[in-house]
């Protein structure tokens, strides 16, 4: 094949107004404009959305996968940061 | 939607320094978490998924054509929108998959070209001609309810990437039966003619059908480490016997009888059981012999070959932009 691989684009679809864009998949695209028309075309043929975003692939930085002990791990020692955490007598009603 | 069990068989083994990463590596798809793109995987497993899922998507791809042969001529609009809709599905079946297989290092292009060049394969079940509008009925019904039944399993696949597709798939998959039922049901009902198209495309589809499930267990010697790693989870006799199960009871309803002299229910096992499937014709549509195997591959390669331009077209527009705007910021 004589043309160059065409970029690939990630996508994110805003199911309603006020929620967030949720990644729903990737394709294959020229360029931004034709990109959004695919996405259209792939990802909204049921009503799934209202809004989409594409973001070149090659401009995602992903963690390591093999560094997720090291970024995520710490997290789950420190239960101090969850409401559940805290005692309030049940007197005081919610908070 | 069409998954198909060929062709899966595992090649090599994981070398041996890889032992301790294959060790974690079976823990984690024991302990049912997803394998990612990034995550560590033995190079079997890769190929392995690489070859069923790029196979999937060509079968997503190449089965447009089957169907596409009636758009044209559907009864009626409503029939027409649906097919048009069902076929359009296809497509985006066939690229989400066609996604879940780049996420393991192969290019589109590269898999592309392998279907083209006619080095990989696709369900056999779309070597079949659709001679009449009944076809698009028994089509609906059975081969998507036979891919159903294939696909289902696959939402759980152990790949991350493979599983969340299958997921997209099935849900948009659930009308694609019910309007080929509906199809059969109206024809059925129909005149004497078209009762007796129905139970043609019936005969014709059934058998092939049965096949999609691949070879019967005792000759597919490729189940083993499929089974391990958890791509797939039940057997090709388990998931045909479970297919005509759920149909048989489905073809009386429409009051058509099904091409098997052999076929009776079993009070003592509650299943349908089913005459020998004709293993031969089977090897000889993989093998390219089929009825219509030669169209199929030079309709797809026409396909391609005229979107050649809008493809160099599209990527000259995007590089002149791209161009443009450097040119622009330059200036500024």
């Amino acid at each position: 094949m004589s043309t160059p691989t065409t970029p690939l684009w990630e996508v994110f679809i805003r199911s309603r107004t006020g929620l967030a864009h949720k990644h729903v998949g990737s394709l294959h695209a020229a360029d931004a404009t034709l990109a959004v028309q695919a996405a259209r075309d792939l990802y909204t043929r049921r009503g799934e959305g209202n809004s989409v975003w594409v973001v070149p692939s090659s401009a995602i930085t992903a963690s390591d996968p093999n560094d997720k002990g090291m970024m995520f791990d710490p997290a789950d020692s420190k239960v101090y940061r969850h409401p559940t955490f805290y005692e309030v007598p049940d007197e005081v009603g919610h908070m | 939607m069409y998954a198909q069990s060929l062709n899966q068989q595992v090649e090599g083994t994981t070398a041996p320094e890889d032992a301790e990463a294959a060790a974690r590596f079976q823990a984690r798809v024991d302990a049912e978490e997803r394998i990612e793109p990034n995550d560590w995987m033995p190079a079997a497993y890769r190929r392995t998924l690489v070859r069923q899922i790029s196979q999937h998507a060509h079968s997503e791809i190449v089965g447009m054509l089957p169907e596409g042969n009636w758009i044209t001529r559907a009864p009626s609009l409503r029939r027409k929108a649906a097919l048009i809709a069902k076929v359009q599905d296809e497509c985006g079946h066939g690229m989400y998959l066609y996604a879940a297989a780049e996420t393991l290092g192969v290019t589109r292009e590269q898999l592309v070209d392998e279907l083209l060049a006619g080095k990989a394969k696709y369900s056999s079940i779309f070597n079949y001609p659709t001679l009449t509008w009944a076809d698009i009925g028994a089509i609906g019904w059975l081969v998507d309810g036979a891919a159903i039944m294939n696909q289902i399993p696959l939402c759980r696949c152990s790949f991350g990437p493979y599983s969340r597709a299958m997921i997209r798939v099935c849900k948009e998959e659930s009308f694609h039966q019910r309007q080929g039922y509906e199809i059969m049901l109206t024809l059925a009902r129909g005149t004497a003619a078209q009762k007796v198209m129905a139970q043609d495309a019936l005969n014709r589809w059934w058998w092939p059908c049965l096949m999609m499930f691949g070879p019967p267990d005792a000759q597919s010697q490729h189940s083993d480490a499929s089974t391990r790693w958890k791509i797939k989870r039940f057997s090709n006799d388990a998931l045909r016997q479970k297919f005509v199960d759920a149909t048989v009871p489905q073809a009386h309803f429409l009051g058509l009888t099904l091409p098997d002299p052999a076929l009776r229910f079993n009070e003592a096992t509650s299943h349908w059981e089913f005459g020998e499937i004709d293993w031969t014709e089977f090897k000889q549509v993989l093998a390219g012999n089929g009825p219509c195997n030669r169209d199929r591959m030079a309709a797809r390669r026409a396909a391609h070959t005229s979107g050649d331009w809008v493809r160099e077209a599209a990527q000259a527009y995007a590089a002149k932009e791209r161009a443009r705007s450097a040119a622009a910021a330059g200036a500024a």
